[in-house]
């Protein structure tokens, strides 16, 4: 087969359908890719608007261009589509794009799981825009702090928008992260080791971890504050036993980690990017990756920063400024460490190089000021005023926004296939960097002057009119340079002329396909040597497209991909992917349905899309795998590899780890709700505390030893070749028991009675809905057994390892519940 | 007794303290302006070095040299150094300003709502003022923060930092006027549409006038 025939083939096995009806089925991740960053710019837009409208209203004193119920809309929905829709999409777009081709791979590991999580992001999205428009989106400030976005602060539907379009949106970040974990661990180039990874991947496993534990406190807190506003289960009411700060430790504990899960996926770009233009490598490779790692971890140690006005004791405070100035040490290590690289190399002055050099001078900047509010002095003057603005700006713009566009012009050649001709980019870099600054360099100083955030209105004689005169000039600027620099792109994208491959002469394995890129990424899978690839072999494009890597031989229709060993990079394991389908886009949209009847308080839809979800469940995991054992199948080079989906350590138990890893944070978190509200809220305890009475404790008890020992029976027969009906039975005999205990719990409590009534309903229904989903997993095998699927272990493991997960969750949730009189 | 504050701009100026907690945060942000500026100016000068030499040498030992210089010493070393130290003035200083038993304390109550701040006085039993608290100037003052709805933060930036009014919380806060006068105070939380024009009014009254407020002689 030639290189030409190779690729036609497999292009017909991996492209979507033609036209934009393809883009509904499509699970492609270039296609998907591509789909997240548009829509992740559109929001930009409007987000970058209503940025517009801000500066417009403070530009000059007494503007009564606004009112404060229109004012108080626009900053929340600035905040909220910038970091919600924008930034998180937008790398998470970038890294569905590359990742593959980085990592010498054909697609992310779970291609339809891809597509469902852009669909939620889309639909989520659109929510969100449809309550600014109809002029009823959230006025509480991004932050949503309860009683103000709860029913006393606002009764009418719009904090609902927030609460239920983010949180359909997190799906998408969710399925992401799982997808980005599981890939960068088993989805790679033959060879490619664990050192051997380009670091941008290191950057994004690090990020993706960090989504799967940062993520779940805000959904919790979400949800919590979404029942109290609909069912009156008083989580934060003081009266009632709820507590509001409780909403600021969780909504934190999110929000600190989401700043270096921004900031993390730009510096993964600078560490890409800044050695090429530098023509040499990354000095300490190693260093940087433990840097990013440990700011990983010490971000989570740091949420209590933004509260320092709320009152927490002093030494309290201390821990976590030592904390947050701790976390600016990794910072320092990589900014030097890529300094170093420049002095190293020889730096040449391309387009993205500006942008990097503009993201030194700027997130430095940000960094210092960061480093000054850290200290809990000043930040008691600090906080809330325009000082913390402009230096988050300075954060977020300059450590976020000017490395990712130094990645838009660098990987534009690779998007667009063509040569950057019209120099419009130039223009617009100075335009952008000099405006921000003009915009928000002397912000800081109006907030010393005690110019606060989120004041609709500035007044004359307050000394900060001239500031922001200044500011809002300078912001018009900057979105004259944000426009230049779309219209740049589309025109380039459009009619530049076509360009060679590896322009830059950079050593990952992105630029050693053909751009743009085709479908399937890589015609055969390279055999990786060392972290530059293409510096060890400048012929390997040529050498890929003969076929001479493994997968070289596209086998009747299937598509095919590889999985490696973690740390070796071995491959052991072949997988077919699925094809074109239509199930994430309609699985989103009646998820969607689950979202708009919580949202119109339409309760009747909620039941129907649940059955509806759990059917298109089973049929998406139903399609999946193969009745046949059809042992190991050849892959080149003379190497046969048994197929993924029958091994004890399949892609789906990877995944479905990852998820439990997100959803024991989620637990975690409630379990700290309701310590938290026990030993902080005013009016603890409760008046009537639950008892456990007799048959709940047994109930847990045994179910759990029933689950437990059910399935581990099932998985023995299953290995033996023998039959698995009785393990399963008493499994799902066991998972019923502990579902039959939570309910007593939630018969003998009264959800909207006090705090911990109504946390107790939420332990309690969370362990019943696991129960659920494992009890459905285990008929599921059933069926599958029936059918004759259930030749290997695979699937019971995924199964096993939600059934465990539940039976562990029941013990925990149900034994904190009736702890208390228990120990009374 | 409206007195005429020394330039209206500076009415909610950190960097115009007038009493000692103020005072303190302000001397701390200057040291940090130029620190930070010290430090922003290294990085700028190894920066723009970086583009004006050559190649350097390769190979492996280079690396490591590399390696010691750039993430040992600059990455780990400097910055711990720098961090750590101001770390330790930061709390030093914050430790100073809280609340601590002092002779001649003075303690008020400050109870922010929606959009209204109500002050009432532990030396005066039923005594209510909205909008205007009143303190005796040179002594200090503990100021119990409370809320009657949402989350409110009181804040008068010439006197001290900011506190929130939290439902079911009391947060202390120990402000201090080094001199009679009127010290402009906000709501520095967002707290719904009135926000902009939450405010309220410090008054420190020199020995005299505090006397006749507390017996009820001023309004």
């Amino acid at each position: 087969m030639n290189a030409l025939r190779r690729h036609r083939e497999l292009e017909r096995i991996w492209s979507s359908r033609p036209g934009w009806r393809g883009k509904l089925t499509t699970v492609n991740n270039n296609d998907i890719g591509l789909m997240f960053l548009f829509t992740a710019a559109t929001f930009f837009v409007i987000a970058g608007i209503l940025a517009m409208l801000i500066r417009a209203q403070l530009a000059t004193p007494r503007s009564v261009f606004m009112g404060p119920e229109i004012y108080n809309q626009v900053f929340t929905m600035h905040g909220t589509i910038m970091m919600f829709l924008f930034a998180i999409p937008l790398f998470e777009g970038l890294t569905i794009y590359l990742l593959p081709k980085m990592l010498g791979t054909r697609d992310l590991a779970f291609p339809r799981l891809s597509a469902f999580g852009f669909w939620c992001y889309a639909f989520g999205g659109s929510l969100l825009i449809f309550s600014l428009l109809a002029g009823i989106a959230p006025e509480s400030g991004w932050f949503m702090y309860p009683p103000l976005s709860s029913t006393l602060g606002s009764p009418g539907i719009n904090p609902d928008f927030w609460l239920l379009g983010i949180t359909f949106v997190e799906i998408s970040a969710i399925s992401a992260a799982v997808e980005i974990v599981v890939t960068v661990l088993i989805y790679r180039a033959p060879g490619m080791s664990l050192d051997k990874l380009p670091i941008f991947a290191w950057y994004m496993l690090v990020v993706a971890v960090m989504i799967l534990t940062g993520f779940p406190p805000l959904i919790l807190g979400s949800l919590l504050l979404e029942l109290e506003r609909a069912f009156g289960m008083p989580f934060f009411q003081v009266e009632a036993g709820g507590d509001s700060l409780l909403w600021q430790h969780l909504f934190w504990l999110f929000g600190h980690p989401e700043v270096y899960i921004i900031f993390l996926p730009a510096a993964g770009v600078v560490s890409t990017v800044l050695p090429v233009m530098a023509r040499t490598t990354l000095l300490g490779y190693g260093w940087v990756v433990a840097a990013a790692a440990s700011l990983g971890v010490l971000s989570f140690g740091l949420w209590v920063h933004h509260m320092y006005a709320t009152g927490i004791p002093h030494m309290g405070l201390a821990f976590f400024s030592a904390a947050s100035t701790l976390v600016a040490v990794p910072t320092g290590v990589q900014i030097f460490a890529w300094i170093g690289t420049i002095w190293k190399g020889r730096p040449e002055m391309h387009l993205p190089m500006l942008w990097i050099l503009a993201f030194f001078a700027t997130f430095v900047m940000g960094g210092l000021t960061g480093v000054m509010v850290a200290m809990v002095p000043f930040d008691w003057q600090s906080h809330d005023t325009y000082f913390v603005v402009a230096h988050f700006h300075y954060v977020l713009v300059g450590g976020f926004v000017f490395p990712m566009l130094a990645g838009l012009y660098y990987w534009l050649p690779h998007f667009t296939g063509r040569k950057r001709y019209f120099r419009l980019g130039e223009t617009a870099f100075w335009l952008i960097v000099l405006g921000f600054h003009g915009t928000f360099l002397l912000l800081h100083w109006a907030g010393l002057l005690g110019m606060r955030r989120r004041i609709d209105s500035i007044e004359p004689g307050s000394g900060w009119e001239l500031i922001n005169l200044l500011a809002s000039i300078g912001g018009f600027v900057m979105a004259i340079g944000f426009a230049l620099v779309l219209i740049d792109v589309g025109v380039n994208a459009a009619v530049a002329v076509r360009g060679r491959r590896n322009p830059w002469r950079a050593a990952t394995l992105e630029w050693a396909m053909p751009a743009p890129s085709p479908s399937y990424n890589l015609a055969s899978l390279p055999k990786v040597l060392s972290r530059y690839p293409l510096y060890d072999d400048p012929d390997l494009p040529l050498r890929i497209a003969r076929g001479e890597g493994l997968l070289g031989n596209p086998r009747s229709g299937l598509r095919e991909i590889l999985t490696v060993e973690i740390a070796s990079g071995r491959p052991n394991y072949l997988v077919i992917f699925p094809t074109n389908s239509a199930l994430p886009i309609v699985m989103a949209l009646i998820t969607g349905g689950f979202f708009v009847g919580m949202l119109i308080k339409a309760y009747w839809l909620l039941p129907l899309s649940v059955l509806a979800v759990t059917a298109l469940a089973v049929w998406w995991a139903w399609s999946l795998g193969s009745s046949e054992d059809e042992g190991p199948q050849p892959v080149g080079h003379g190497l046969a590899l048994p197929p993924a989906s029958e091994m004890e350590r399949s892609p789906g138990w990877w995944g479905s780890l990852f998820l439990l890893l997100a959803n024991g944070v989620f637990f975690g978190s409630l379990l700290f709700g309701y310590a938290f509200l026990w030993t902080v809220a005013p009016n603890w305890p409760p008046p009537t505390l639950l008892e456990p009475g007799l048959a709940g404790p047994l109930l847990a008890l045994g179910g759990a030893a029933l689950a437990f020992g059910g399935i581990r029976l099932a998985d023995r027969a299953v290995r033996r070749d023998a039959a698995p009906w009785l393990g399963l039975l008493l499994s799902l005999a066991g998972l019923a028991a502990l579902a039959a205990a939570a309910v007593t719990v939630l018969a003998r409590t009264t959800h909207n009675a006090h705090a911990y009534d109504a946390t107790l309903w939420v332990v309690a229904g969370y362990v019943l809905f696991h129960a659920t989903v494992a009890g459905l997993m285990t008929v599921f095998l059933t069926l599958r057994a029936s059918a004759g699927y259930l030749s290997r272990v695979g699937e019971v493991r995924v199964v096993r390892l939600w059934t465990d997960y539940a039976a562990i969750a029941a013990l925990l949730g149900l034994g904190a519940a009736w702890l208390p009189v228990a120990l009374s | 007794m409206l007195v005429a504050i020394s330039g209206c701009e500076q009415r909610l100026s950190t960097v115009h303290p007038a009493g000692p907690a103020a005072e303190a945060i302000a001397t701390l942000w200057w040291v940090m302006l130029i620190g930070a500026t010290a430090i922003f100016l290294l990085v700028a000068v190894l920066l723009v070095l970086a583009f004006r030499r050559g190649e350097g040498p390769s190979g492996p030992e280079a690396e490591t040299r590399r390696e010691r210089v750039w993430i040992l010493g600059l990455g780990l070393g400097f910055t711990l150094t720098v961090l750590a130290a101001l770390t330790i003035y930061g709390l030093v200083i914050g430790e100073r300003l809280l609340a601590s038993p002092q002779p001649g304390l003075v303690t008020v109550r400050a109870e922010g709502a929606q959009w209204v701040w109500r002050f009432s006085y532990a030396d005066a039993p039923g005594r209510v003022t909205e909008g205007v608290l009143h303190i005796p100037a040179g002594r200090p003052v503990d100021v119990e923060i409370t809320t009657a709805d949402v989350i409110h933060s009181f804040w008068a930036p010439r006197l001290a930092g900011k506190l929130d009014a939290i439902p079911g919380h009391v947060n202390v806060l120990r402000i201090e006027a080094d001199t009679p006068g009127d010290y402009a105070g906000v709501s520095a939380e967002f707290n719904g549409r009135g926000y902009t024009n939450h405010r309220f009014t410090v008054r420190a009254h020199d020995e005299a006038a505090w006397d006749a407020f507390l017996r009820g002689e001023t309004r």
